[in-house]
């Protein structure tokens, strides 16, 4: 398969390839990036230490190398953290050189702001709070992240630059019209957009850009031996944060993660995949969603994620 | 990489390596079956998962209805369900064995027209999709329209609800005659149809016994088959998105470069500034290009040190676009007010925006009769033909010379909503 293949002239002149659909994404990709840069006064990165943030990561050295990038990288961190991936956040913020924010659910937990969800539960919904307040705190009016169309049926309605009111709120019956490629990127006071670089990749062009690009991913995402215990019909990783309940079985998997969230939500999936080729012959095959094989926070209400996003979540 | 299951539609294949990407919009008027049949391609594919299949059912079930709904497939937001209407684009991804496949359904409400423009202005092909027992609607006809003056070449017709239609292939004949004189008025290449049912999946995915008259592709068939536009054309461009300054000393310019082969060594204006000078070398992250052709995002250098930055222009010297002040446009109007001379507004045209002032609104399209007829001003929904001043002069090309220089918005002041979409030159209508 042709977009397997490592770039093996890479730092030799070369003419440029187009047809791949690997490379028109990542082409669009940097131009969005470049357009908040300019657009924006005051844009920042989410980066969740997750495998869309680290094709993020490299989208924006690819956009603004050899000089820094025009924001700084901002992690919402809710407390419960998977260490491999908070592990690899801070060695991939060191590598590249830039800086870091980190905007905490429990500093909001603690300044009164929102009120702590009972042991074990999760703290995803929380995370708006903290999000907007970071948003209020540094300025920011743009927030530039990892999500893609194809993760739920809300994002698969969003625009590429999404307008977000002084609430932080999402108005899916009014969103601006976004044509061919010229972005609009105006706000007023306390407003902010929510800027999607991802928006038209799918799971499986995100592995096969991480194999292209030879990215490193926190190790949860490869399969690994792991207590976990079965919970919402999923499968939940053993830790500080999820105790088995009484009646609860504890059982030791093999198991790897798709997505890479708040660890009391994000499930485990059983799977011996432990290359990222072996992965991406997996998610081809795959009879679930990504989101519908790890996240709980999905599935409460049919409309889980819309609400939230007129909320103000990512 | 294992290979695709058996099982599986033999067209659509999920885990195909297809590497050509085609972006198509579902398009035609309310009710037409749009959703129901993009949710009808995916699901007889096997392109929904089981997570999917299984919500899609929960959601039909709780609305009480006997059968699953595969317009919930694209009609995702809580509003749509209630309603049974499409308000705002759905983007979905498929491939075949050859192609990745971007589908955008569109809605096809009045209301909404704003959005179905959002959701075609990238794409290559329509599929536009007809109640075979009505025929083409005055909604049906807009649609077309704006797909062809937004560049559209292809359409592949969804002649729907043929199960209601008594699969008379008389009523199939007469939107296939509608639509090609129209298309072809409009300039567009090519048009396929097939006779669907969306409900029930008679020739989308599978070819039925109902129809014995026709004997041409499914839909999916129709879609993998439809060539795809060749990667670049027209003249090179390059708006200068981004200064990039570098640790050593100097600058490069950064932007997505649209049109064919630009090199090293080209003389290349800055407009619209008017300075020349040659481009030293053409680089991505991974190095430098002997050649570089759009869409690319790309950093050049320049052999000169000119006073260049975010909005300018550079573009071959042998082939300029136009620097202009004043622009006659083909305009979509999504306004809630009127579009009237005298009213200002902010205008991005490539990586500018600048002021303008509408100097006349020059005729309204009459998208019935496709004829123009006079007017002074655009009611909202209306494609009309105005000229506008702007405040920074601007380098534009014909829309269908470079889709990158031809194409503008007009920004609201005050609201910042985006109340139109520009196209530079007349509408391409043909007698
Ligand atoms: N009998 C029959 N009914 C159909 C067919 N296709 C769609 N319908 C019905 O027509 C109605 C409208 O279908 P939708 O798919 O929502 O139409 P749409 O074109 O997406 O509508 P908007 O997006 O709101 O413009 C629904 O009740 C469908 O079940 C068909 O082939 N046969
Ligand atoms: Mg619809």
């Amino acid at each position: 398969m042709t977009t397997l293949e490592h770039d093996a002239s890479r730092g030799r002149v070369r003419r440029s390839r187009p047809g791949s659909h690997l490379d028109a994404l990542e082409s669009h990709s940097i131009f969005v990036l470049r357009e908040v840069a300019a657009e924006c006064e005051r844009p920042a990165l989410l980066f969740s230490g997750g495998k869309d943030s680290a094709v993020l990561l490299r989208l924006a050295e690819k956009a603004f190398r050899p000089a820094r990038f025009p924001f700084p990288i901002l992690h919402v961190d809710t407390g419960h953290n998977f260490p491999e991936a908070l592990e690899f956040r801070d060695r991939r913020v060191a590598e590249l050189g830039e800086r870091l924010i980190v905007a905490s659910v429990q500093d909001s937990i603690d300044a009164g702001r929102v009120a702590d969800v009972p042991p074990g539960s999760s703290r995803n919904r929380l995370q708006s709070v903290t999000l907007l307040d970071a948003v209020a705190e540094h300025g920011f009016d743009a927030l530039i992240g990892g999500a893609r169309r194809d993760e739920d049926k809300a994002r698969a309605k969003e625009r590429v630059l999404s307008f977000r009111d002084a609430l932080g709120g999402w108005d899916p019956r009014n969103q601006r019209p976004e044509l061919w490629h010229l972005y609009q990127g105006e706000v007023g006071p306390g407003e902010h957009l929510r800027a999607f670089p991802l928006s038209d990749w799918t799971e499986l062009d995100v592995w096969q850009y991480v194999a292209r690009e030879g990215l490193e991913l926190p190790s949860i995402y490869f399969a690994h031996r792991r207590l976990v215990v079965q919970r919402d019909g999923m499968l939940l990783a053993v830790g500080p944060w999820v105790q088995p309940r009484p009646g609860e079985q504890v059982e030791e998997a093999t198991v790897r993660f798709r997505t890479v969230g708040d660890a009391t939500c994000t499930g485990a999936v059983r799977s011996d995949a432990a290359s990222v080729e072996a992965v991406i012959a997996e998610v081809a095959t795959s009879r679930v969603t990504e989101r519908g094989a790890t996240r709980a926070d999905d599935r409460f209400s049919e409309s889980a994620m819309e609400d939230r996003k007129r909320e103000g979540y990512f | 990489m294992s290979g695709p299951d058996p099982a599986r539609g033999t067209v659509l294949d999920p885990t195909s390596a297809g590497t050509e990407l085609l972006r198509l919009a579902a398009v035609g008027a309310v009710d037409d079956g749009k959703s129901t049949l993009i949710g009808r391609l995916l699901h007889d594919s096997r392109q929904l998962l089981d997570d999917q299949l299984s919500a899609l059912a929960e959601a039909s079930q709780r609305r009480g209805l006997a059968e699953v709904d595969l317009a919930f497939v694209t009609d995702g937001l809580r509003a749509e369900r209630e309603q049974g209407i499409t308000i705002d684009v759905a983007y979905r991804y498929a491939a075949t064995p050859r192609r990745k496949l971007i589908i955008a359904d569109c809605p096809g409400h009045v209301q909404y027209t704003r959005n179905m423009a959002t959701g075609s202005s990238t794409a290559e092909l329509v599929v536009l999709v007809v109640d075979a027992r009505h025929g083409l609607r005055e909604q049906t006809r807009r649609h077309l329209c704006i797909a062809a003056l937004l560049g559209v070449r292809r359409v592949v017709v969804a002649a729907n609800k043929m199960d209601l239609a008594g699969w008379s292939e008389e009523a199939f004949s007469s939107v296939m005659a509608e639509v090609t004189s129209l298309a072809r008025r409009l300039g567009m290449e090519e048009v396929v149809g097939v006779p669907v049912s969306a409900l029930h999946g008679d020739w989308v995915v599978e070819p039925s016994g109902a129809a014995s008259w026709y004997s041409g592709p499914t839909l999916v068939e129709a879609l993998e088959q439809a060539p795809v536009d060749e990667a670049a054309g027209g003249p090179a461009r390059l708006p200068v998105q981004w200064v990039v300054r570098l640790p050593g000393g100097g600058r490069s310019y950064a932007g997505l470069l649209s049109g064919s082969g630009l090199r090293p060594g080209d003389a290349v204006v800055a407009l619209p500034g008017g300075l020349t000078t040659t481009i030293s070398s053409i680089r991505t992250f991974d190095g430098p290009l002997e050649e570089a052709s759009g869409p690319l995002s790309v950093t050049v250098h320049l052999a000169d040190d000119l006073d260049v930055g975010r909005g300018d222009l550079l573009a071959p010297v042998a082939e300029p676009p136009t620097v202009t002040s004043e622009v006659e446009a083909t305009v979509c109007w999504f306004g809630t007010k009127e579009l009237a001379p005298g009213q200002r507004y902010r205008l991005k045209h490539t990586t500018r925006t600048t002021r303008a002032v509408v100097r006349a609104v020059s005729g309204r399209l009459d998208v019935n009769r496709l004829a123009s007829e006079p007017a002074g001003s655009l009611a909202p929904n209306d494609i009309g033909l105005a000229t506008l001043a702007v405040a920074t002069p601007l380098a534009v090309d014909p829309y269908r010379v470079s889709r990158a220089t031809g194409s503008f918005i007009l920004i609201e002041e005050g609201t910042n909503a985006t109340v139109g979409a520009g196209m530079v030159g007349p509408p391409p209508i043909g007698a």
